[in-house]
C-alpha cells in the first residue's frame, strides 16, 4: 500500500480501505495546510520525504497499532509536493468495532507520524518568501531514544 | 563505504542529496556525523548531534554502522 501520494487526498478512498461490516466506529483524521491570523500569508506548503524510510516507519507505526488495538483497521496517506491552503496533507482513516478504539488508533497514528515521520515542510508565504518548518521547535540535539 | 542522505534544509546547506564516504570500522553513527563535519564541504554547517537514521530506522548516535549501510541526516521533523 503506498503511503504517500502526490495526488490529492481522497477521504472517501481512505475510508473504503478500512470499511468492514464488523467496523462499527470510524474516524477520519485530515490534516490540511493552515493560513490561519499568525502564519504570515501561507500560500502553501511544500512537502518532501525520505520515502523509503516514510515506508518502513509507517509500517512500524501501523504495526504497533495492530498490536494495541487488534481489532482496529487503519489507513495513512501522506501528500508530498506543493499541497495548497485548506487542502490535506495528511489523511488517516481508523475503524473499529466500537468508537473508542477508532479514536485511539487514529490519535495515536497522527501522533506517532508527527513524531517519527521522515517528512518535512517549506511554507511559501504570500510575499514570496519561503521558510523550513520546526513545528516542534525541538533542537536538532533530540534523537530517538 | 556508507552511503549518506541528506534531506530538506541539511541538503540545501550541503549542495547534495547524497554521498559515499569511507569510514574506517568499527564505526558509530556519530564518528560519520563527525566525518561528515570534516571533510564534506559544507558539512560543518550541520548539527552536531543530528537526528539520525540507520537503513530506514530511526537510531541514536552511538549506533555501529557497517559497511554498505545507508545513514540518514535528518533535520527536525514536520510531517502530518
Amino acid at each position: 500500500m503506498p503511503y504517500v501520494t502526490t495526488e490529492p487526498i481522497s477521504p472517501g478512498a481512505l475510508l473504503a480501505l478500512v470499511a468492514a461490516p464488523e467496523c462499527g466506529g470510524t474516524c477520519l483524521f485530515l490534516g490540511t495546510v493552515r493560513d490561519g491570523p499568525n502564519d504570515g500569508g501561507v500560500t502553501g506548503i511544500e512537502y518532501t520525504a525520505y520515502e523509503a524510510m516514510v515506508d518502513a516507519e509507517c509500517e512500524r507505526i501501523l504495526a504497533e497499532a495492530r498490536r494495541q488495538w487488534p481489532d482496529v483497521r487503519v489507513a495513512v496517506r501522506h501528500r508530498l509536493g506543493l499541497v495548497p491552503t485548506e487542502e490535506a496533507s495528511i489523511g488517516i482513516a481508523a475503524a473499529a468495532p466500537h468508537r473508542g478504539e477508532a479514536f485511539a488508533a487514529c490519535r495515536f497514528v497522527i501522533e506517532a507520524v508527527k513524531e517519527r515521520l521522515p517528512v518535512w515542510k517549506k511554507e511559501l508565504r504570500a510575499d514570496g518568501s519561503a521558510l523550513w518548518v520546526d513545528p516542534q521547535g525541538r533542537p536538532a540535539v533530540v534523537g530517538p531514544e | 563505504m556508507v552511503r549518506l542522505r541528506f534531506f530538506a534544509r541539511y541538503a540545501e546547506l550541503l549542495g547534495r542529496e547524497e554521498a559515499m564516504l569511507d569510514v574506517p570500522l568499527p564505526a558509530t553513527v556519530a564518528d560519520v556525523v563527525r566525518r561528515v563535519r570534516d571533510e564534506i564541504p559544507g558539512g560543518e554547517l550541520l548539527p552536531e548531534r543530528p537526528m539520525a537514521a540507520l537503513n530506514f530506522k530511526h537510531v541514536r548516535l552511538d549506533t555501529a554502522v557497517g559497511d554498505g549501510d545507508e545513514v540518514a541526516f535528518l533535520p527536525p521533523l514536520a510531517g502530518g
